[in-house]
């Protein structure tokens, strides 16, 4: 016991000298320590990030002047280190947050990397960010949710992607504007599954529309496994909410779909909230009853020849699959986070960590629908939000904001009128 | 009015846990013999109906009818293939053996069909009907009737007809049945097939409202259960009140109670239920 701890103490001793010492010359690579499942459960989502932190690496490490104002692609490696390039450390947790820990101590006390990121799963996310806040190493969540990652008192650990409360927030700013456009928002409604994913995100919708100042007519809990839910509809169907927003898995987001076809209710507009709105099985089922049900996306393709065209373009060379939504959040926070390091000028963790929370980047900066990247007190990206998209054909189409928009918003929904 | 449309709706689904809870409690008047894999039937059932409409298309006379004969002869071949002869076996092989089949029915349906999850395309079936201000929902009310239809057949072909009766024969006493020149195998994979078949209908007739994914089985095979046990274990009849009585209080207290509750008021009210009349609604005690 007493040998392990002198050994860490050791170990911290080095690394802050190896910190402290010794200036980044040139030939200095800079190591990012990044912590993700790459094998069991969540595997798929774990490599698909993997990769999208390659082609960021790729892009920063090498001149892409074809990227416009995306930070540190016109030029090779980061330029206030002498052109120090990003070497990227990989380790797999297995979704396992005890794992999760010893990786990112191990990062730090032995690979000896100058930041850590990761970790997908929130609960990874919350013990791998209390190690590197106990080392003094700076974390970047890449776009783990849990409010509770952030909000710990931890000066380490910076959040780039959005949150329950900021999805929440665009939708109210995209009910503001739908108002201003003389769309009729009175009330809305919420229905969400009653476990702990559609409880909280409900709770972030429920008090944003208090702020705003939209009532919510009602609100339905209910089992994702339930076999029937007319009786929810019903109730919807007597509330006549202006919009409803579902908080759904897959089964139960479809069997709202038919049930409000089969009880003749449409509202004037649906919201879905991803996860059962964006599985692969939705569009199929329901495309021809549910048209111009709204979800979100944060991340979106482009136009041809649009800086999110090429680095979709990049990753799809790579992989052969489009970018996701998941991986783009991913790559995104890597982004905010080279940005930092580059403004730092240096490896000193503390350089650091005061770079990232003077972070400001604007949204022509980004490839993600973010109105910004900026840090608050608790290592929240305050600007992050989301896109809203809405099901046209067979497919989902960016409609909102409209200066991002490649297609007309359809209010209210068609559902299944031709 | 909003009170009657709920009404009517938990009915028309009570009317489809009926239908399926039915060849459930078939088998156990039969043999006293649980079949956990009833709620793969089901599922076999949507998967069947779905098949059927996207390689042969056709509207739902032609896939319930299609799946019943399928179903049929999946029953009879897994009495034949399985049941007979872990029926010589002790107590617990004849329950593990179908908890085995469940699962294997299961995840070949998951290697075969994957885990996302499908629903039938449109048909004429779709869309709903105004009676005097309530929304009846076209497939619900077909699916509806014609599951009470056929658990009133299937009880009228057990109590009224001569294969019926030597069902009940072989049921009630296997030895005596044999002596009369009844063959007990034949009846019990008849009996088989039924059930199967009853499962399976009644799943091609949810599948016309309700997204499924191969472990739909579960859910129905749980609800089944609670049916049968309601009714009373071997009543045809009694699986029909208890799933009349099952949706309607599922939809009646989702509606006022909100849906969380509603499993919890089936639950403690099925509880309070068996306490009173542990043998079921219209079981034997």
């Amino acid at each position: 016991m007493d040998r392990s701890w002198m050994k860490s103490a050791a170990a911290v001793a080095a690394c802050l000298l190896l910190f402290g010492a010794r200036p980044a010359g040139a030939a200095d690579a800079v190591k990012i320590g990044i912590i993700w499942p790459l094998t069991g459960n969540a595997a798929a989502a774990g490599q698909a990030s993997k990769a999208a932190a390659e082609v960021a690496a790729d892009i920063v490490n090498n001149a892409h002047p074809e990227l416009g104002d995306l930070p540190l692609a016109k030029t090779a490696g980061l330029p206030n280190l002498g052109g120090a390039k990003l070497e990227l450390v990989f380790a797999d947790h297995q979704g396992n947050p005890s794992l999760a820990q010893q990786l990112a101590t191990r990062l730090i006390t032995q690979d000896k990397v100058n930041v850590l990121m990761g970790a997908y799963q929130s609960s990874c996310s919350f013990t791998a960010t209390a190690v590197a806040e106990r080392y003094g190493v700076p974390f970047m969540v890449g776009e783990s949710a849990a409010l509770n990652i952030t909000g710990r008192g931890f000066k380490w650990v910076f959040r780039g992607t959005p949150i329950a409360s900021d999805y929440a927030r665009t939708y109210m700013r995209f009910f503001a504007d739908m108002k201003q456009q003389g769309k009729k928002i009175d009330s809305i409604a919420i229905v969400n599954e009653n476990t702990d994913y559609g409880t909280s995100v409900a709770d972030a919708i429920a008090e944003e529309a208090k702020k705003a100042n939209i009532p919510v007519a009602i609100r339905i809990p209910y089992s994702a496994s339930s076999t029937d839910v007319s009786a929810q509809v019903l109730q919807l169907k007597e509330k006549r909410p202006d919009v409803v927003i579902f908080i759904s898995y897959t089964a139960d987001s479809i069997l709202y779909m038919k049930t409000l076809k089969n009880l003749d209710y449409k509202p004037p507009m649906i919201i879905g909230d991803d996860t059962g709105f964006s599985d692969p099985s939705f569009i199929p089922a329901v495309a021809d009853i549910a048209q111009g049900v709204m979800n979100r996306s944060a991340w979106a393709i482009g136009k041809p020849g649009s800086v999110t065209y090429k680095i979709n373009e990049m990753y799809k060379a790579k992989t052969g699959r489009d970018l996701d939504d998941t991986s783009a959040r991913n790559m995104q926070s890597f982004f905010a986070l080279a940005d930092a390091i580059n403004r730092a000028g240096s490896t000193d963790p503390e350089k650091i960590r005061v770079a990232l929370t003077e972070t400001d980047l604007k949204p022509e900066q980004l490839m993600m629908g973010y109105q910004g990247v900026k840090f608050d007190h608790t290592g929240q990206n305050i600007l992050a939000s989301t896109y809203l998209i809405q099901l046209h054909g067979k497919a989902y189409d960016l409609v909102w904001p409209e200066k991002a928009a490649t297609a007309q918003l359809q209010w209210p929904m068609a559902g299944w009128a031709k | 009015m909003l009170l009657v449309q709920v009404v009517v709706g938990g009915l028309l689904l009570g009317a489809i846990y009926a239908l399926f809870s039915s060849g459930l409690t078939l088998i156990w008047g039969m043999m006293n013999f649980i079949n956990f894999a009833h709620g793969e039937f089901v599922m076999l059932g949507m998967y069947a109906a779905l098949l059927v409409v996207v390689w042969l298309g056709g509207g739902p006379a032609v896939f319930g009818l299609a799946v019943a004969l399928l179903l049929f002869f999946l029953g009879v071949a897994v009495y034949a293939s399985l049941i007979r002869h872990v029926l010589r076996g002790p107590m617990l092989a004849q329950i593990l053996s179908t908890f085995g089949l469940a699962l294997l029915l299961r995840y070949t349906a998951f290697w075969i069909f994957s885990a996302n999850f499908v629903s039938l395309p449109e048909t004429w079936l779709s869309g709903s009907v105004d009676v005097g201000g309530i929304w009846l929902p076209i497939p619900q009310l077909i699916a509806g009737l014609l599951a009470i239809t056929l658990t009133i057949v299937l009880h009228l072909l057990l109590t009224r007809t001569t294969v019926g009766s030597r069902l009940l024969a072989v049921s009630e006493d296997r030895t005596a049945a044999m002596l009369m020149g009844i063959r007990p195998d034949r009846m019990q994979a008849l009996a088989w097939g039924l059930s199967a078949s009853a499962a399976g209908i009644a799943g091609a007739l949810m599948a016309t409202a309700y997204p499924w994914s191969p472990s739909v089985g579960e859910t129905f095979g749980l609800i089944a259960f609670v049916v049968v046990a309601l009714g009373g274990f071997g009543s045809v009849p009694g699986a029909m009140y208890a799933g009349l009585i099952i949706g309607l209080i599922q939809s009646v207290s989702a509606f006022w109670l909100g849906p969380i509750y509603k499993d919890i008021v089936v639950y403690a009210l099925f509880a309070v239920l068996l306490w009173l009349r542990p043998q079921g609604l219209m079981g034997r005690a």
